[in-house]
């Protein structure tokens, strides 16, 4: 495996898991406390709408596209929940479908591609590029820019009147925090794919949640789940010859259910 | 003296439904004001005029001399229904109080909000509890931490809505007994709704009857007379037969 760090690729491959894997576990938390588990799931379709349409552009950087696209669909869907009243999982589902149906109508109307249909869905991460890797830490450092927002998305979080009622303007923060979503998910494709995604988002945050007496503690435990799961499926998936994808969401599930245990006999 | 609240025909329309209609008031600084009335008689809506989470389609407040969204929110300490309080959140009962300190959520808490949190929930009588998780509190002490959230920034007005849901008689007696405390020391304003008249009638200094349309306001002795409730209501009885005779005079439940 030491060897292995020697090869461009791989560390390629490291970092832009490593940092996927923190940004997510991130705004995972406020997905599982708000119970948004579903939305992570919906703007993964979006983002396969956004790779399909630039396929049918013949644009093989495909998340240069995806992004715009996965980050108007997540602020669409607030929206349409804002103005309609209808509930996150009714809307999201809506537009998850809306974003397959043109996906695969996209991907239709263009056969001959050089990317791997497989690699979106499932995620190739020994394919991912330098520009990958430049995409992923340029997601990072947004998030890092937005790291005094933890206050303000957590307060409402907890309860969205009581923060309006200190004046917090909830729902611009909600359509940052969407976006934040989607920028994650899209960088997050090549290393899980879209089907994998929401699990990334959602089992380090909910393992964390099982064992942290505060929100606080919460999304640090989470973050470190996040990291520790990206290496530890990596080396396992390069020790068993797996795919890479699937094999972290596996070590983050184990995690899980370790917890779930511990807690359980805590 | 100075106005606490001004209400100047103040209407609210939620979509098709008519939530308050034309109500007006004004509530002198240091007042102790209760809001009772029927399920859906607006008592909450107003409420949250008064916060700003609400835009009446209609008149206007002032609230101690400032529209609601510019009265600045350390003066005003809100205590929301119990119901909306999201149990699964992982916190402890002290970051729930200093949320009223800081006016956002906290991280490493510590140095003066936290001593203004703890001392906060020394006066409601929840020091102790401080590190329990808000999950394992009873639903009498979590309204006390509510309470505590509310007088952690030491408040001009204070909103309730329904404190004593949860709460036993010796809890209910106590809240009476810390708000009136902390009036009597900050010469603060009150502002409950409740569904308990009794309580209305002892412990308010004026009352307020909504069934949508201000129905009565006043004195306890003047809003809450006979003759003012057979006014607002067709006939006197118990509180719960008030609200049945306003629903069956097309309230909405």
């Amino acid at each position: 495996m030491l060897e292995a760090l020697t090869m461009p690729f791989v560390q390629y491959a490291l970092m832009a898991g490593l940092m996927v894997g923190l940004l997510s576990a991130y705004f995972g938390v406020f997905v599982v406390q708000r119970g948004l588990s579903f939305m992570g799931n919906g703007l993964a379709h979006a983002a396969f709408g956004g790779v399909a349409l630039a396929l049918l552009a013949g644009w093989d950087h495909y998340l240069w596209v995806a992004m715009p696209y996965t980050i108007a669909v997540g602020l669409g869907i607030q929206y349409v929940q804002r103005r309609t009243r209808m509930s996150g999982d009714t809307v999201i589902g809506i537009f998850f479908a809306v974003s397959m149906a043109l996906g695969i109508i996209f991907l239709s109307l263009r056969r001959d591609t050089s990317v791997d249909a497989w690699a979106v869905l499932f995620g190739d991460i020994l394919a991912i590029t330098a520009g990958d890797v430049w995409m992923a830490g340029g997601a990072l450092a947004t998030g890092v820019a937005a790291l005094p927002m933890w206050r303000r998305w957590a307060y409402a979080t907890f309860d969205p009147e009581l923060a309006q009622a200190d004046r917090l303007r909830v729902e611009r923060d909600d359509y940052l925090l969407a976006g934040f979503l989607a920028l994650t998910i899209v960088v997050a494709v090549k290393v899980v794919g879209i089907v994998l995604i929401a699990a990334l988002l959602v089992i380090p945050p909910a393992t964390a949640r099982l064992l942290a007496p505060t929100f606080l503690a919460m999304t640090l435990l989470s973050m470190v789940l996040g990291l520790a799961g990206v290496l530890a499926g990596m080396a396992a998936a390069w020790h068993f010859d797996l795919p890479t994808g699937p094999a972290i969401i596996l070590v983050q599930a184990g995690f899980f259910f370790l917890a779930a245990i511990a807690r359980r006999r805590g | 003296m100075t106005q606490a609240l001004r209400c100047i025909d103040l209407s609210v329309r939620l979509g098709s439904w008519l939530a308050l209609d034309r109500v007006g008031l004004v509530l002198p600084e240091g007042a102790f004001m209760t809001i009772v009335g029927p399920n859906g008689a607006g008592k909450t809506t107003l409420l949250k005029c008064l916060l700003g989470l609400v835009e009446p389609t209609g008149g206007r407040i002032e609230l101690l001399g400032h529209a609601p969204l510019e009265c600045p929110a350390a003066w005003l300490g809100y205590v929301p229904q119990l119901k909306t309080l999201d149990r699964s959140f992982p916190a402890r009962a002290i970051e729930l109080v200093a949320t009223g300190v800081l006016g956002r959520w906290p991280g490493w808490l510590r140095g003066s909000a936290r001593a203004a949190a703890q001392e906060a929930l020394e006066r409601v009588g929840m020091g102790e509890r401080a590190l329990r998780p808000i999950s394992v509190l009873s639903g009498g002490e979590l309204q006390r931490v509510y309470l505590a959230r509310a007088l952690a920034r030491r408040p001009r007005l204070i909103l309730l809505d329904e404190p004593a849901a949860g709460m036993d008689l010796a809890g209910e007696a106590d809240m009476y007994a810390i708000l009136e405390d902390y009036q009597s020391d900050a010469g603060a304003t009150i502002v409950m709704v409740t569904h308990d008249w009794d309580a209305a009638r002892h412990h308010s200094s004026h009352v307020l009857v909504l069934g949508r349309q201000q129905l009565a306001f006043g004195t306890p002795q003047e809003a809450l007379s006979e003759a003012q409730l057979r006014q607002a209501f067709g006939h006197v009885g118990h509180r719960h037969d008030a609200a049945r005779g306003q629903k069956g005079r097309g309230g909405h439940a």
